[in-house]
C-alpha cells in the first residue's frame, strides 16, 4: 500500500519561505498570486494491507518524527 | 566537574565544546558517539551545534531520535545538567526536552555574527555567573533559530522566568527575543548563540566563561 502524506505548516505560523515564493512570482509577472505556504510531501511504501492499520502506523510516524506537530499539521492519503 | 559532548554525523562545535570544557573545568570531556547507548556517568552533558544529518527533514529531527538519546533523556530526568546549543538546541526542541520550535529565520538568511545577549535570568545554574540584564557578545551561526511557540507556552516562560537570554538585536525573528530558554527544573537549557565560542581573548572574548563555570560551580 501506498501512502501520501502532506505536511503543513500551522495556520499562524510565519512561513518566510511562502512569503519568498510569493514575492518571486510576483517579480516573474504572474498577477493576482494571493498567499503562498509551502511544506512537504512524502510518499511513503508500506507491507500493510488494512487500511486502518496503515493510517493507525501513519498517524504514529507524523507523530514521531515525520512532522513537528508544535508547528506543523500532516495529512494522509491512502493510495486504494 | 565530568562532562561529555555528543557527536553527532554533522555535529562541527563538537571540538569548540570540548576546548571550552577542558580549558575551564580542567577536564577533557568525554566525546560519545550518537550510536552509543550508554553515557558515563558525567555532571554536564552537552549537545553541539552543526547541522546533523544535514538537517534533513528538519533541523535537529533526525538526532533527536539518535540512539544514544534514550541515555541523555535519562541523565536529564536524574537532574543532571543538559545543554543544547545551537543545533544542540533544536534537537531539544525536537527530543520534547523544550518546548517550542527552532524554525527558519524570518530573514531566510544564514546569520553569522557576534550578538548581544541580554541575560534574561541569572539565577540558573548556568547563569549565576552573570549579572541580570547585563549585554554579553556572544555570536551566532544558523539557519533555523526563530523560536516559535504557542502564545500560552510563551507567557508560561515568561511567567516562570524561563527565557534566560534574549537578543539585543533579533537576527532571526524569533518570538519575545528569544535565545535560550531552560525547563521547569532548571537542568535542561538550550540557546541558539554559542558561549563555547568566546571563552578566550584570543578568540574574539570571554563572554562564554561564566556559562561553563556557572555549571561548575553549581555542579
Amino acid at each position: 500500500m501506498k501512502a501520501h502524506v502532506h505536511i503543513t505548516l500551522k495556520n499562524g505560523v510565519l512561513d518566510p519561505q511562502g512569503k519568498a515564493v510569493q514575492n518571486a512570482l510576483g517579480a516573474l509577472g504572474f498577477e493576482g498570486v494571493g498567499n503562498v505556504r509551502q511544506g512537504k510531501y512524502m510518499e511513503i511504501d508500506l507491507d500493510e494491507s488494512d487500511p486502518a492499520k496503515a493510517r493507525a502506523s501513519l498517524e504514529a510516524m507524523c507523530e514521531k518524527l515525520l512532522a513537528n506537530t508544535v508547528i506543523e499539521n500532516y495529512k494522509i492519503d491512502l493510495e486504494a | 566537574m565530568k562532562s561529555a559532548v555528543i557527536v553527532f554525523p554533522g555535529s562541527n562545535c563538537d571540538r569548540d565544546a570540548a576546548v571550552a570544557l577542558e580549558r575551564i573545568t580542567g577536564n577533557a570531556p568525554h566525546m560519545v558517539w550518537h550510536k552509543d547507548t550508554d553515557l558515563p556517568e558525567v555532571d554536564l552533558v552537552v549537545l553541539p551545534g552543526g547541522f546533523s544529518f544535514g538537517d534533513y527533514l528538519r533541523s535537529g529531527a533526525m538526532s533527536a531520535s539518535s540512539p544514544i538519546m534514550a541515555a541523555v533523556k535519562a541523565h536529564a530526568d536524574a537532574g543532571r545538567y543538559l545543554v543544547g546549543i545551537c543545533n544542540g538546541f533544536q534537537v531539544l526542541t525536537e527530543a520534547h526536552l523544550l518546548p517550542g520550535a527552532l524554525m527558519r529565520n524570518a530573514g531566510l538568511n544564514f546569520v553569522c555574527r557576534t550578538v548581544p545577549l541580554i541575560v534574561a535570568n541569572d539565577e540558573t545554574a548556568f547563569t549565576r555567573g552573570y549579572k541580570k540584564d547585563s549585554i554579553i557578545k556572544v555570536p551566532v551561526a544558523h539557519h533555523d533559530g526563530n523560536y516559535f511557540a504557542d502564545d500560552a507556552t510563551l507567557e508560561m516562560l515568561e511567567g516562570e522566568g524561563r527565557v534566560v537570554f534574549r537578543y539585543g538585536e533579533n537576527p532571526n525573528g524569533s518570538l519575545h527575543d528569544i535565545a535560550g530558554i531552560i525547563n521547569k527544573r532548571g537542568n535542561v537549557l538550550g540557546l541558539m548563540p554559542h558561549p563555547e565560542r568566546v571563552v578566550d581573548p584570543m578568540l574574539g572574548g570571554e563572554d562564554g566563561v561564566p556559562f561553563f563555570s556557572s555549571v561548575m560551580e553549581a555542579v
